[in-house]
């Protein structure tokens, strides 16, 4: 398959015991590079996707024909600069873009692995990802860089190797998946799980798949995604290519066309499988839990400079949570900035064309990479 | 640059951990980073300074002093600067015991409305003075908590903290009160800066 071609993967054969007690070896990472790493190989960014993210984070993603998921903020001279820094990204694992994942064949039964995957968790994307710097000889990052689920691996990140990255940038996250968004990645799950293509997970690509199931998953996510009134000034009543109301169930309103429409795409470059797989592994993240409730300790071993970003409209991963992030670092004197960006764009803004984000982000790296060679 | 700044930095040992609350757009943290290679951070409630300050590279939390200092743990710092920001609380004793509970030491500047100019300003004019530390009119002043050189020398008796080093400025120039002068320089000078402890 021609898709294979476009996907890097570092096979990792060393065994990987996954928090769920089981232990994957001989697996594939599917990755991407920007830039050029130096010689000193001193300017390496991490970047973690979010839950429907992959490896090809800015340009043209060679499989989906579309723009990379972060290409406002990723690429020459962007706040992520391409010409001055080597970026890498990972897809996770239990992902559908190259990494290993359910819709990967058991070589013990031949058929895809569906529900029989292990169930993967945020440290065992990270513990994947590790194994990424010795593949390219990186003894230490300059940054490691996420939002949302990618937040939450960069905290863990450092959590798990406090001298592998000088500065650390969670954007948009949650040290603990609250109760909110467990509740909304379980109604992603039920609808996948309603839908009789989904078999128990046992669906071929070749035949029919879940896909009414996954677009609602995936509309109902995207309205989180969103802010009231960043809906109200982009939607609001207007109408579908019609003049008034049908008194009927087609979709009448802008709004409702949108989120069809989102969901419409997104079953076409996603596996139902691992949308159940990863925001599981969202919902177990608890990082407050990993360190007995006391998530300084998460952070006691590292000497990285943090910069924590939030977003005023953003329901998802309120400001109070990427707050209590802060209030961590500060509780041990570690050195942290924290900025929380106004912006109408709800959760999204840190995908988005933000300038105060992507000016904020930029400047961080930018001066803290100059500080370093000092 | 304010010219207490200098003033401040004298009061700073190099190399000290150094919170700044309300720190503007850096400008007192970058000259204490040239000055003294102080470790230093920075509180700003306003979003458009906060973006200032990551520009220059400074290490700056967004936050309100009034909440957020509580975050920080009892002697967390060597010196906490508040620069003429205290009369601006809602609550400036609460304010002077989280600074004195974070750092070991605290630097508080504080506009003096017992400067002869504004004494005569409301003697003869009548109205609220509007002078060059004090530039809003009543209705939209942040000042809601003004105070004299004199009210800060005894509200630090009252409330039991030392006042280790009591300056005055006077165009520009600092002069030390004592308890000898303190009528006198309440009077001619238009800003106080004070290096306070427990």
């Amino acid at each position: 398959m021609n898709i294979k071609k476009d996907i890097k993967t570092l096979i990792i054969e060393k065994p990987l015991k996954l928090d769920c007690g089981q232990t994957i070896s001989n697996f594939p990472l599917a990755y991407e590079t920007y830039g050029t790493l130096n010689e000193k190989k001193d300017n390496a960014i991490l970047v973690c996707h979010a839950l429907t993210g992959d490896q090809f984070v800015t340009g043209i993603n060679p499989i989906t024909k579309k723009d990379g998921w972060w290409t406002y903020a990723v690429g020459p001279n962007k706040s992520i600069d391409t010409n001055k820094y080597f970026v890498i990204c990972a897809n996770v694992i239990g992902g559908c873009m190259g990494s290993f994942g359910p819709s990967h064949e058991n070589p013990k039964t031949k058929k895809i692995y569906g529900t029989d995957f292990p169930v993967i968790t945020i440290n065992d994307m990270v513990n994947a990802q590790i194994n990424l710097l010795d593949f390219f000889g990186i003894e230490k990052l300059f940054s490691v860089v996420g939002g949302s689920m990618g937040g939450m691996q960069v905290l863990q990140f450092i959590s798990n190797f406090p001298d592998k990255a000088r500065t650390v940038v969670p954007i948009a996250c949650t040290s603990s998946h609250s109760a909110q968004n467990i509740a909304f990645n379980e109604l992603g799950r039920q609808a996948i799980t309603a839908d009789h293509n989904w078999l128990d997970g046992n669906y071929t690509s070749k035949t029919t798949v879940p896909d009414k199931g996954l677009a609602v998953a995936r509309m109902a996510a995207h309205i989180t995604y969103l802010s009231k009134k960043g809906l109200q000034e982009k939607f609001g009543r207007k109408l579908q290519e019609r003049d008034d109301l049908k008194f009927g169930f087609d979709a009448d309103f802008q709004i409702e066309s949108y989120l069809r429409y989102q969901g419409s795409v997104f079953v076409d470059r996603f596996d139902a499988n691992s949308y159940l797989y990863i925001t599981r592994a969202m919902d177990y993240f608890d990082l407050v839990k990993q360190f007995n409730g006391n998530l300084s300790n998460a952070f006691k071993n590292t000497k990285a400079k943090f910069f924590v970003i939030s977003f005023t409209s953003d329901w998802l991963y309120p400001t109070q949570e990427n707050k209590e992030i802060v209030i961590a670092l500060n509780a041990i004197s570690a050195n942290v900035g924290f900025v929380e960006i106004k912006s109408d764009k709800g959760h999204d803004s840190f995908l988005l064309d933000v300038p105060d984000f992507l000016n904020a982000l930029k400047n961080f790296l930018d001066k803290s990479y100059i500080e370093k060679k000092i | 640059m304010k010219p207490e700044f200098k003033i401040i930095s004298n009061l700073i040992n190099k190399n000290a951990h150094v919170l700044d609350v309300g720190c503007g757009d850096g400008v007192l943290m970058e000259f204490l980073l040239k000055e003294k290679k102080v470790n230093i951070r920075g509180i700003e409630i306003s979003k458009a300074k906060v973006q200032n300050c990551i520009a220059k590279g400074l290490t700056i939390i967004e936050g309100n002093a009034e909440k957020d200092l509580k975050q920080f743990p009892d002697n967390s710092f060597d010196y906490v600067v508040l620069s003429q920001t205290l009369q601006a609380f809602l609550n400036p004793e609460k304010v002077i015991n989280e600074l004195l509970r974070v750092g070991k030491q605290a630097i508080v500047t504080i506009p003096n409305f017992g400067y002869w100019k504004i004494r005569l300003h409301l003697l003869f004019k009548g109205t609220m003075p509007v002078t060059r530390t004090l530039p809003d009119e009543w209705y939209n002043t942040p000042n809601i908590h003004l105070c004299t050189i004199k009210d800060f020398v005894y509200f630090s008796k009252t409330k039991n903290f030392k006042l280790s080093k009591s300056i005055a400025l006077k165009n520009d120039k600092p002069t030390y009160i004592k308890k000898s002068n303190l009528n006198f320089k309440n009077l001619s000078s238009n800003l106080g800066i004070f290096l306070i402890e427990r």
